[in-house]
């Protein structure tokens, strides 16, 4: 059981995190736009998201079958966003609050 | 086949047969099964929130709104949090149960200052305005959103640490390291788990 499949090394995979991590911080503040800063902090997340997987929860080492069951919920929910999407580009007026929603300060 | 699966079963296992997937525990199986229920949730919870981003005129810019040097130093936290379970397995594995312990209880230290310097973000945004139905930056569903996103992210992080305690004070009890090396795997895929969530809500309700 214990040591069956050999350990990644866990210290580079920290780094890595901490580093992508400083470099999105980074991204928020590059003057690209709303489009290609999105792109990348996506992208980047996505890579975080795949290094933890990978090596901290030794996907890379499972069946290929654990792993289309671990990509499953990412599968669905891009699909949601393309099922949403839509709807942002047929409102005719956003929806604004009418309202100034509790602008009052509110009560102690 | 079931001869071969008692042949190197744990003297401990009671697993009638071997999980098809997972050969060391059925237990890793359900795990990443409702880790993968879970991550739908998630994933539509955060595909929501782009939804109702998307077709507002006046959502407020999260990170001018939020401040994300603490939730930055969270994210850290949760990523050393994420090593130190890691390291609990590894000394688990080469049968140092004193270490193995003290690495999950770092771990879940880790997680209880998360949450705590969570409550204390939470409280400063409630008193600068933001709150479940309304904000005076713009779209009431900022904060709505908001809450519930980092609230349910919240709430698992809470479970994770009782969880990680339940699983130290086993670790404890068991003489023999080998019996509770599955136990020890299967809550780090539950913290690893909510590491890689905060990773994703860190980015979609912080950074973009």
């Amino acid at each position: 059981m214990a040591g069956e499949h050999k350990h990644p090394n866990y210290m580079a995979i920290f780094w890595w995190l901490a580093i992508l991590t400083a470099i999105e911080i980074g991204v928020v503040f590059l003057p690209f736009g709303k489009i290609i800063n999105g792109t990348l902090l996506c992208g980047l997340a996505v890579g975080k998201a795949a290094l933890v997987a990978m090596y901290f929860m030794h996907l890379k080492f499972e069946t290929r079958t654990l792993g289309l069951i671990a990509v499953t919920p990412l599968a669905i929910a891009t699909l949601l966003v393309f099922i949403i999407l839509p709807d942002s580009f047929y409102v005719d007026r956003k929806t604004v609050n009418l309202k100034p929603a509790v602008s009052a300060p509110a009560k102690p | 086949m079931s001869q071969a699966a008692a042949s190197h079963a744990a003297p401990h296992a009671v697993e009638p047969a071997e999980s098809p997937l997972t050969p060391e525990s059925w237990g890793k199986l359900g795990m990443w099964i409702f880790l993968a229920g879970d991550a739908v949730g998630f994933g539509v919870l955060l595909a929501a929130y782009g939804g109702m981003r998307a077709t507002s005129a006046d959502w407020p810019s999260p990170y001018e709104v939020l401040g994300i040097n603490l939730t930055a130093a969270m994210t850290f936290l949760l990523i050393c949090s994420s090593v130190t379970m890691v390291k609990a397995l590894e000394w688990l594995g080469k049968g140092d149960r004193a270490k193995c312990k003290a690495f999950l209880l770092l771990t879940a230290l880790g997680g209880a200052i998360f949450v705590g310097l969570q409550a204390y973000e939470w409280t400063h945004l409630i008193h600068a305005g933001l709150h479940i139905d309304g904000n005076p930056w713009g779209a009431a569903l900022f904060g709505t959103t908001f809450f519930i996103i980092t609230g349910f992210h919240g709430m698992h992080v809470t479970a994770g640490v009782i969880y990680l305690l339940a699983v130290t004070g086993a670790v404890a009890r068991r003489p023999d390291p080998a019996a509770s090396y599955n136990m020890v795997e299967i809550v780090g895929l539950y913290w690893h788990f909510v590491d890689l969530v905060w990773i994703m809500v860190f980015t979609f309700m912080y950074l973009l």
